[in-house]
């Protein structure tokens, strides 16, 4: 297998050797619509180190692109800079097979790696610690909720190489392995998407993280992260997403989600988008029928309103709402204003949660939520455009 | 006695259980709980927990 799967060098002693995923579309409720890499990566020091691992079912290509550096059972020690299982999915039988003298993980992982895989004999690193690899240094930076409690960067110094598990990452499958082979637009939009749904509910640790790093005065001239390509053209680009994305500062974009059972709610939605773009918003409406939750939030990323529109079935909100909601309040999206609106039949519960569920969001709400019985007719419609220009106004204030 | 929870990661400050792991012994209530005290899971400070209604 080893001519088969090869290592790619990423530095003097540090070598990429992990595995691509073309089929992978759900991401525990994220759509990777480009499929993903799970990045694992070999040190080439006296003591040969590998710094985390694969999700399981591809153990045998991260091995294969291992064994094509060094005999595997030469690997001394393995770093675990993340336990979620697309990281370490593999590493008991990874231990077993190469019985490395050390495993290191931060103090919560080694809690939850022995949570995991029941087992033991991990040793902790603390914040700021160094272990001599021979020739390298390894330098942990603990991550904490970034975006597991266990989660740490690790940094060599020799090779100003930071490995960044999760931060800076994306889901975006591909042979390339490296941010310059590969379209910068594409690069932002899957990095922008993987913040969204992973980093955002911790955008206040990521500023004080990045401004531990800069406060560290580590060199760095490489990133690694455990999904996606490696950054090593543009660094000041991926840093400064992050510091702009943590933020949070409202841009005038609107989403409008809904759904929708016959067509009314979708009508109102589509008039609230005439007033939002008349208003000098960017809009994008989204019938969440036939979007995923995951591309709801990357669009909510940075925008200054947020208006959810749901018809009442059985009293209560349409699925699909329930779940767009449920999912953004999670996601912690900061900043936004917006309303709730939605046609009914009878009873006519839904826009009120729909309400509730913005409020419990923080969202600020602007002026009524407009609540139609049936089908709108054109004052409804006049009500809807004219919510929308209301949402627009408050976003222009916000934005400044 | 009040308990707090962490907005970083949910944690949730009993004070009956207090955080014996980091030196806060059982029964200690919140407004004691030393101020450099930290989130025993994410590390956030006092400043980040809300009181649990």
């Amino acid at each position: 297998m080893a001519e088969i799967y090869r290592a790619v060098k990423v530095s003097d002693r540090a070598w990429w050797v992990g595995a691509v995923d073309w089929a992978v579309r759900d991401f525990h409720g994220y759509r990777t619509e480009r499929g993903t890499t799970y990045n694992a990566y070999l040190v080439m020091a006296d003591k040969v180190t590998l710094v985390d691992t694969v999700k399981a079912p591809f153990r045998d290509e991260m091995m294969s692109r291992v064994a094509s550096v060094v005999e595997p059972r030469k690997i001394k020690y393995i770093i675990s800079n993340h336990s979620e299982m697309d990281h370490s999915g593999c590493l008991p039988e990874v231990i077993d097979a190469i019985k490395p003298e050390k495993v290191f993980a931060s103090e919560m992982g080694t809690k939850a790696l022995a949570e995991h895989f029941h087992m033991g004999g991990v040793t902790a690193v603390k914040d700021g610690g160094k272990v001599d690899l021979g020739g390298v240094t390894a330098q942990f930076m603990e991550t904490r909720m970034l975006h597991w409690p266990d989660s740490m960067f690790t940094y060599l110094g020799e090779e100003k190489l930071l490995f960044s598990q999760d931060g800076f990452g994306m889901h975006l499958a591909s042979n390339e392995r490296f941010d310059d082979e590969l379209d910068g637009a594409l690069l932002e939009h899957e990095a922008a998407k993987y913040y969204a749904n992973i980093i955002l509910p911790y955008s206040a640790l990521v500023t004080k993280l990045l401004e531990k790093v800069a406060a560290a005065g580590l060199d760095i001239r490489t990133i690694a992260p455990d999904h996606g390509p490696i950054w090593r053209r543009d660094l000041d680009k991926i840093l400064g997403l992050y510091a702009k994305w943590a933020a949070q500062r409202p841009t005038k974009k609107a989403v409008v989600v809904y759904d929708t059972m016959w067509g009314s709610t979708a009508k109102m939605a589509r008039a609230i988008g005439e007033g939002l773009s008349d208003g000098g918003m960017h809009v994008k409406i989204l019938p969440m029928g036939s979007n995923h939750r995951s591309d709801a939030a990357t669009e909510v990323l940075c925008a200054g309103a947020l208006v959810a529109g749901s018809p009442t079935i059985n009293n209560g909100m349409f699925p699909t709402m329930a779940d767009t909601l449920n999912y953004l309040k999670g996601l912690k999206p900061k900043n936004l204003a917006g309303q709730a609106f939605g046609s009914y039949g009878w009873s006519g519960e839904s826009v009120g949660h729909v309400a509730e569920a913005l409020a419990s969001m923080d969202v600020e709400l602007v002026g009524e939520a407009v609540k139609v019985k049936y089908v709108p007719d054109e004052a409804a419609l006049g009500r809807c455009r004219k919510l929308g220009a209301d949402i627009a106004e408050k976003v222009k204030e916000n934005a400044g | 006695m009040q308990k707090y929870q962490c907005d970083v990661c949910g944690y949730v400050y009993d004070p009956a259980a207090g955080d014996p792991d980091n030196g806060v012994a059982a029964g200690t209530k919140w407004e004691d709980v030393p101020a450099d005290w930290v989130c025993p899971v994410c590390g956030a400070g006092k400043g980040d927990f809300s009181p649990v209604s």
